[in-house]
């Protein structure tokens, strides 16, 4: 178990701020928008990525803990 | 033939009922269990096995599931599913029924392409030779033309809401869907083919395929072949048998594009005895997609082709999200100005990256699907992108021919 950063792609408006508040975890592309480092939450920016999902201003990002994957 | 008629025209119920006999009085459990035994694999592209699915919907369903035959059929390549539904409209609406009767469903809805209008107005006339307790129960909904109208977010949002735009998931629509209730959503061939393998068993289907393929499925055949159109295959048949089908190759071909717009360019000589079949194309990193079997003639530029491709597939974003908006028309861009010969510097390199980045950052698979067709063509046609990069077309050019609908 552990948690990961959720975005919904539709709500993000490509503010960028969440790549501001936590670096270690979210680059911009060339549009300004998020770009994820894939995998778990590292304990140690947990608190970080909480502060990102809070200053969130369309409520695009979450945290969430690992589901089990669904094929689409 | 089990999926295409011989004779012109939509069969009729009782020319349908004198073919295959009534349906089987199967309950649930029992018609799931031949599904997962048969290994049928969903045939609108992501080939996920059908069986599996049902399962999910019953057990959520608690008697209060929808089924959503999907025929929205958007795939510019692809003409399978429009021809099933005109030529054998019973078989798709068996297939629903049982899938209604295995999932707990009440209500079935058609979501049938506005365009495919023959395939609608089969749908509708055998509906209307259905009994009433059916025809209560059914409904066509016209499908709005456009790429990512058949995905099964958008179709269910469409069906709830009138607008074809992808919703994100979770909720998939097998948990929360049509009214909010589970909702199967399955592409018109796998409902066909389920409704044959209910009537026959699964030791029929998995007795028909070539190596270690198992089943039949369809193809839609086009580009430099003499026979243009669908046919219908033992899954394991090779590309090269899937030519035969088509009356043989029309001149010189270089590369073929498998599974459709979201599928990837293949190299013809490498591949020519390439199993047509999800798994073994797969494992080869191919996909057959939803069939789509498009041979690329040899004086036809795959740079060219492959920016038609992108700029399509870019025009069709439901523009809601930045990295399948903006991502998908700036590649579409670059690739314009290579096949132009009016390269900027560094547009390959940025294709190459773009391509990358915008994969996995959709609410639906529109981006990934589009992403893969480009990185496919990087491979096939990798010298062709770097001579268009130095403003230089290796192929004596003819207008590409990839038909965009
Ligand atoms: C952009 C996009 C477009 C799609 N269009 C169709 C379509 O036109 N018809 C279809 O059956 N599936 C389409 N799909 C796949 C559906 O989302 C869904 O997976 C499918 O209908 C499920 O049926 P199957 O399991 O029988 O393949 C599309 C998917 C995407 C991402
Ligand atoms: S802060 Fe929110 S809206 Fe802005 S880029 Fe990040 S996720 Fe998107
Ligand atoms: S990924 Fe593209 S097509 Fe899919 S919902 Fe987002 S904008 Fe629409």
């Amino acid at each position: 178990m552990g948690e990961v950063l959720e975005i919904d792609r539709i709500r993000c408006d490509g503010h960028g701020l969440c790549a501001e508040l936590l670096p270690e975890l979210i680059s911009l592309d060339d549009w300004g928008y998020p770009i994820i480092k894939p995998g778990k939450v590292p304990p140690s920016v947990v608190e970080h990525a909480r502060r990102a999902v809070d200053a969130c201003p369309v409520l695009a990002l979450r945290l969430a803990r690992t589901a089990a994957a669904v094929a689409r | 033939m089990e999926l295409i008629a011989r004779a012109a025209g939509a069969e009729s119920l009782a020319a349908h009922l004198q073919r295959l006999g009534p349906m089987p009085a199967l309950p649930s459990g029992a018609l799931i269990a031949e599904l997962e035994a048969s290994g049928l694999l969903g045939r609108g592209g992501a080939g996920f096995p059908v069986g599996r699915k049902w399962r999910a919907v019953a057990e959520r369903a608690a008697g209060g599931a929808v089924v959503l035959a999907n025929g929205a059929e958007g795939e510019p390549l692809s003409l399978k599913d429009r021809s099933l539904m005109a030529a054998r409209p019973h078989l798709v609406i068996d297939g629903a029924l049982l899938a209604a009767r295995a999932v707990g469903a009440n209500d079935i809805i058609f979501y049938v392409g506005g365009e495919h209008a023959t395939a609608q107005a089969a749908l509708r006339q055998a509906l209307a030779e259905r009994p009433g307790d059916v025809r209560r129960r059914t409904r066509i909904v016209t499908a709005p033309a456009g790429y990512v109208s058949g995905e099964e977010s958008a179709a269910v949002h469409y069906v709830n809401a009138g607008d074809a735009r992808p919703t994100t998931t979770p909720p998939r629509p097998f948990e929360r869907g049509v009214g909010g209730r589970p909702t199967l959503v399955q592409n018109v061939e796998s409902l066909a083919l389920a409704a044959l393998i209910a009537r026959r068993g699964h030791a029929w289907y998995q007795g028909l395929g070539h190596g270690r393929a198992r089943g039949i499925g369809l193809l839609t055949v086009s580009g430099a072949v003499n026979r243009a159109g669908v046919h219908e295959i033992e899954l394991g048949a090779t590309l090269s048998d899937a030519a035969a089908a088509a009356g043989g190759l029309r001149g010189d071909v270089r590369a073929v594009l498998l599974g459709g717009y979201f599928g990837g360019w293949a190299d013809l000589h490498e591949q020519w005895g390439l199993p047509l079949d999800a798994p073994s194309m797969r494992a080869r990193g191919l996909a057959l997609g939803c069939g789509v079997v498009h041979f690329l003639a040899s004086g036809t530029c795959g740079v060219e082709a492959t920016a038609q491709l992108m700029t399509y597939l870019a025009s069709q974003s439901a523009r809601q999200c930045g990295p399948c908006v903006f991502g998908l028309s700036a590649i579409a861009g670059a690739a314009q100005r290579l096949a132009a010969q009016s390269a900027q510097p560094g547009d390959l390199d940025r294709i190459i990256r773009w391509s990358r980045q915008v994969t996995g950052r959709g609410a639906c698979h529109h981006p990934d699907g589009a992403a893969a067709l480009m990185q496919s063509a990087l491979q096939v046609f990798a010298d062709d992108f770097v001579g268009h990069q130095h403003r230089r077309c290796l192929t004596i050019s003819q207008p590409a021919r990839v038909a965009v609908a």
